[in-house]
């Protein structure tokens, strides 16, 4: 058998492997925590829920001094309010969501079989104001952001805990297509997510130290420095779209809702600490 | 002299006397008042605007003041800082911004129930040292320190 | 809703009073990035922090200080129930006023 042979064999199995291979999320999780237990042997994994701020103590100081009075705080506030407000037909927010909405972010984003596709929170508490014909709020920032931070707050402590159905294939793929697009490269720099935050975590990009992405979903929705408001993490995954010169997509799109359905189960056992601050 | 002091620090931040303007109703428009701002925020630098405030006082360096400020801001918009000092009866202290547009950025008067305690959020427009003035019984002291504002890559 | 928040705690005699306060502190050299216009000077100039009505820290800043700006004080003394009342004023001429008790 000629090396030429053998190369090409490769090659075909190599094409082939992708669809053979079954995906397996949680053997996905693990061989990521094992990857950041060698990278950063001093850590604990509740330690990355803290970011950046868990391996670079500067920053960390900086950090610490300006939670001592968040500035999430009256945003908390104005979240907890809307939250609290009926729909004009009488109904609330508590009627949509299991537990009442009280201390539900670790559920989310879930799988929903009916609609066929992954469900954010911010989605969900959509869906329930259209069912209730209230118009539905602008995603990113604003009060879809406030309400968040209330019930993210609730919500402290509990551990990231999604669930891909066993018995439904479509939401394995769209797991995939989150991983897919995790690792795919992107834009005019050819980066993809993984190149910093998994190639190069702890390492500087410029100036600036690059976060795990162990602890990536455990925080939001994020009072950043750079808004001087309130944001969410679809906001911020354009924020880095931008620098990175890759293109730019809609809030709550399949993509961007996909990949957070990845990074969350990636980040489950993690215990929610949100609403934060960041740069 | 500190009543001066006082009077050209309400000058210096442009908004006192801008004040006693609006209760004329000598500003009408945004423009006008744009115009105004801009006229008295001119660039000054540190050295000019410590010679406006404190004249020829002298400012001595003291260990007795400590400056609490990250070595590196993580974005120049919102910097904490705390001032502590041991010096005995402090009734006053003024943070500087060495290359800020307008260096002076805030001051505190304390009473004497009052600890030389005050900490606080600033802006810095680039890496620079932050000063922090404290009279402490008619006498000035100060401490410096120097902040790195980066941009970033990734933070934006 | 109130722009003011104040948060109190007795270590030891003392109390620490910490402040935050919803405010834009605009110093006037920003640009709107959608419009490209300046966006006009818009920052709390004075703070004043009374302790059952007797002034005990008077502030004069400007647009310097970050957004959302955040204060702390220490009070040589203070017991549960004695009322902190925080005021600013603004460059447009704009005030507020909470009051909190010592818990």
């Amino acid at each position: 058998m000629s090396l030429r042979y053998h190369a090409i064999c490769l090659i075909l199995l190599s094409l082939c492997l992708p669809n053979l291979v079954i995906a397996d999320p949680a053997r996905d999780r693990l061989e990521t925590q094992r990857f950041f237990k060698r990278l950063f042997p001093q850590l604990q994994l509740q330690d990355y829920a803290e970011g950046v701020y868990a391996i670079d103590p500067i920053a960390r100081d900086s950090w610490l001094a300006i939670e001592e009075f968040p500035p999430y705080e009256p945003a908390l506030e104005a979240g907890e309010k809307l939250f609290k407000q009926p729909f004009k037909d009488g109904h609330s927010y508590a009627d949509c969501l299991p537990n009442q909405g009280i201390a539900i972010t670790q559920l989310y984003p879930l799988w929903d079989a009916i609609k066929g596709e992954v469900v954010t929170l911010e989605k969900a508490l959509n869906d329930c104001r259209i069912l209730h014909k209230e118009a539905p709020l602008p995603y990113q920032k604003g009060a879809i952001a406030n309400i968040l931070a209330y019930m993210a707050y609730n919500s402290r402590g509990k551990k990231i805990n999604i669930q891909i159905p066993a018995d439904d294939p479509r939401a394995l793929a769209a797991y995939e297509q989150g991983k897919a697009f995790y690792y795919a490269r992107r834009g005019q720099l050819n980066f993809s997510c993984a190149s910093c935050h998994n190639q190069n975590a702890g390492k500087k990009i410029r100036s600036e130290v690059l976060s795990p992405v162990l602890g990536h979903t455990s925080h939001w929705p994020v009072y950043r420095l750079f808004w001087g408001e309130m944001g969410t993490l679809h906001r911020r995954f354009n924020d880095c779209f931008e620098l990175l010169r890759m293109p730019l997509l809609p809030a709550q799109s399949f993509e961007l809702s996909n990949l957070e359905y990845f990074l969350s189960i990636m980040n489950n056992g993690i215990a929610l600490n949100g609403p934060s601050t960041r740069k | 002299m500190p009543s001066n002091r006082r009077t050209f620090i309400k000058q210096s931040l442009v908004a006192g006397a801008y004040a006693s303007l609006i209760s004329n109703g000598l500003f009408k428009s945004t423009k006008t008042q744009a115009a105004w701002i801009a006229e008295n925020f001119s660039p000054a630098t540190l050295t000019d605007t410590l010679q406006k405030i404190y004249r020829n006082a002298e400012i001595i360096d003291s260990e007795a003041i400590a400056l609490k400020l990250p070595r590196v801001a993580e974005n120049g918009a919102v910097v904490p800082v705390t001032v502590t000092s041991s010096l005995p009866n402090v009734n006053e202290i003024t943070l500087f911004v060495a290359k800020n547009p307008t260096p002076l950025s805030i001051s505190f008067k304390l009473s004497p129930v009052m600890d030389a305690f005050v900490s606080t959020r600033i802006k810095m427009a680039e890496t620079c040292n932050v000063i922090a003035v404290v009279n402490s019984e008619g006498k000035l002291y100060k401490a410096r320190k120097e902040v790195t504002v980066t941009i970033g890559g990734c933070g934006g | 809703m109130a722009s003011i928040k104040i948060r109190t705690k007795r270590l030891e005699g003392k109390t620490q009073i910490r402040i935050l306060i919803a405010h834009p502190m605009e110093h006037g050299r920003n640009k709107d990035k959608q419009t490209g216009q300046l966006i006009p000077a818009h920052f709390i100039k004075e703070l004043t922090v009374k302790h059952n009505d007797t002034l005990i820290i008077n502030s004069d800043m400007g647009g310097s200080v970050a957004k959302d700006p955040y204060f702390a004080f220490m009070l040589n003394g203070g017991i549960e129930g004695d009322k902190i009342t925080v005021s600013w004023a603004d460059s447009l001429g704009k005030t507020d006023t909470v009051d909190a008790k010592i818990t």
